[in-house]
């Protein structure tokens, strides 16, 4: 099975902030967005058990390729970068017109993505992606495996799961309860400094008319301002619990919120 | 005539409207009052009537398409075209779409937004109409507290079109005063989406307020001990009327289902207030719940993060004080 495994670096959570140009920093350290780590060990495990390949597949400054290394150092078999200053300030929009574009040129049965980032929260590009593909779609992935000529699928409801299925080529978004992801390996790590990370431009890609882009962003930033302060909080020592409770009630109580 | 303003009703299992789809009807209400612009209501499911007839208690116009591909199959793809091409074929055509920040909200959004090349934002925690300004014209307004709360921002469209998903209790729902008609939407079925068949739905539990959804959060980490520790906190929680939470380490350990998970890569909550309880407040599971309006922690770790942003944190054994506190909130309940 080929799979392509839609995979962005983002920054440290906790540490992301905003550039003087009010686009998110990018300088600081990066790492692979928590939810595409699990769909990534999920991919090896399916190449693992049925044969095939992971390519990865990002759309990030061509500085950022420590993620990228890391996630061939756990076992993916090639990468390609999608990296051009045009897409500096890309929206949501942009980004899912660059990854379409991008796997138009790769072959693959099926593309893996997770469930949403870290820096942007939207979660809404996959879906997307597979708009404009024209792909079965498969969201909120618990659970992948393969069945004869397709792909099976647990999709989280709010009450429960739903069982999934599709022919393939289809586009999966998966969730953490797909498992821990694996720790690269000294000859994974090693094996990785030998393993092709593609760097293509826009252009390259079939999108050099200026159509996506920072330029052409479909949503703006008009102001950033830090959370409302916290007061600082009060704090009891108490070593009865009933006191203690009393304390919270009493909290409680004053804060109207009981 | 300028654009109008649609809300895209969700539908629950049962073929009922969601809540946060009454409370998108109330914002997109709102936000079509302060811009003069048409608003209607769009409901598509194999069944849409019960949830188009709801959805006219909050919005004068309300469409109901009866999309017979929408039995058995995944939803969002059938959404998502149906509200496309009526947009397309519409009179009227819509600005913008509204949908609540739910992950078959997050679905649809994404494919109309690829289908009509238009933007969107998403978690909105708070929606106004305003006048150009900048690169922005005339629009709504999306405020958004991304990085789990670390930072605010307040956005718009660069195009006078968009679509905006709301996080649940932005607003209040509010019914009108006279309710709204429901007309029939073009019916038939359509063939240019992907089949996604659903093959079987396996409920396993019993759909009570969610997490995301509740005013009141009782939240347990490692601290908790094990699966008794959360039964407590259950009872603490039904007491309050609010729902339980959890942090990843305490679904980790298996004593709370992914559902209630809090954090980075769970849910992000925003209640009136959060108890937490042996929940030491790591960075992942504070990007889930820091926005809280009131944080009550209650640790036998002095030093656990989580005492630098509670409003109230009680240094204590956490098992003695869920049980003191849930006698003390039934003596108060007599």
């Amino acid at each position: 099975m080929r799979i392509v495994v839609l995979l962005k670096p983002v920054p440290d959570p906790g540490e992301e902030r905003l550039g003087d140009d009010g686009r998110l920093d990018r300088s600081v350290s990066a790492v692979i967005n928590g939810n595409d780590e699990y769909v990534l060990e999920a991919a090896l495990k399916l190449v693992e058990a049925h044969g095939g390949d992971v390519t990865l597949l990002s759309m990030a400054p061509d500085n950022l390729t420590d993620p990228i290394r890391k996630a061939l150092a756990m076992g993916a078999t090639r990468a390609l970068l999608v990296s051009d200053p045009a897409l500096a300030g890309s929206c949501a929009w942009s980004t899912t017109q660059v990854l379409a574009a991008a796997l138009r040129t790769l072959e693959f049965d099926l593309v893996l993505a997770g469930d949403d980032t870290s820096d942007g929260g939207a979660g809404v590009v996959a879906a997307g992606v597979a708009a404009l593909l024209g792909l079965p779609y498969l969201s909120r992935a618990q659970r992948i495996e393969p069945v004869d000529g397709g792909i099976r699928v647990e999709r989280l409801s709010p009450t429960g799961h739903d069982v999934l299925e599709a022919v393939l080529p289809a586009l999966v978004v998966g969730t953490q309860l797909l498992g821990e992801p694996r720790y690269p390996t000294l000859r994974g790590i090693m094996g990785a400094r030998s393993k092709e990370i593609a760097i293509r431009t826009l252009a390259e890609i079939g999108l050099g008319d200026g159509a996506v882009g920072g330029a052409r962003a479909t949503t703006a930033l008009l102001e950033a301002l830090p959370p409302s302060p916290r007061n600082a909080g009060r704090i009891v020592r108490e070593p009865d619990p009933t006191v203690a409770a009393a304390a919270i009630v009493g909290f409680l109580v004053e804060r109207r919120a009981i | 005539m300028a654009g109008g303003i649609w809300v895209v009703g969700e539908v629950d299992g049962a073929g009922a409207l969601t809540k946060l789809s009454r409370e998108a009807a109330t914002a997109g209400r709102a936000l079509g009052e302060a811009s003069g612009r048409e608003i209607l209501g769009v409901v598509v499911a194999d069944e849409p009537d019960a949830a188009a007839a709801s959805l006219a208690d909050f919005l004068p116009n309300v469409l109901a398409v009866r999309a017979a591909e929408a039995a058995g199959r995944a939803a969002a793809a059938v959404v998502a075209s149906r509200v496309a091409a009526l947009a397309a074929a519409a009179d009227a055509s819509p600005a913008y779409f509204l949908l609540g920040a739910t992950p078959d909200g997050r679905d649809t959004a994404g494919m109309l937004s690829a289908r009509l090349g238009i933007g969107v934002l998403a978690n909105a925690t708070s929606l106004a109409w305003e006048s150009a300004t900048g690169v922005v014209p005339d629009g709504p307004r999306v405020e958004v507290q991304p990085w789990g709360g670390r930072i605010q921002t307040r956005s718009g469209f660069t195009a006078d079109a968009g679509i905006i998903l709301l996080r649940p209790n932005m607003v209040a729902a509010a019914p009108l005063a006279a309710r709204g008609r429901v007309a029939d939407g073009p019916s038939g079925s359509v063939s240019d989406v992907p089949v996604v068949r659903v093959v079987e739905r396996v409920v396993v539990e019993s759909p009570g307020p969610s997490v995301e959804e509740a005013r009141v959060i009782v939240s347990g980490g490692r601290g908790v001990g094990g699966p008794g520790g959360f039964v407590a906190l259950t009872e603490l929680a039904g007491l309050l009327g609010g729902a339980v939470g959890a942090t990843r380490a305490a679904v980790d350990a298996g004593w709370a289902p992914y559902a209630i998970q809090i954090g980075q890569t769970g849910k992000t909550v925003k209640p009136a207030l959060y108890l937490g309880f042996g929940v030491s407040g790591a960075i992942q599971h504070k990007v889930g719940m820091q926005t809280s309006d009131t944080i009550v922690a209650v640790n036998s770790d002095p030093d656990a993060p989580i005492a630098e942003f509670a409003d109230l944190f009680v240094i204590g054994d956490q098992a003695a004080v869920v049980a003191a506190l849930t006698a003390a909130l039934r003596a108060r309940a007599g």
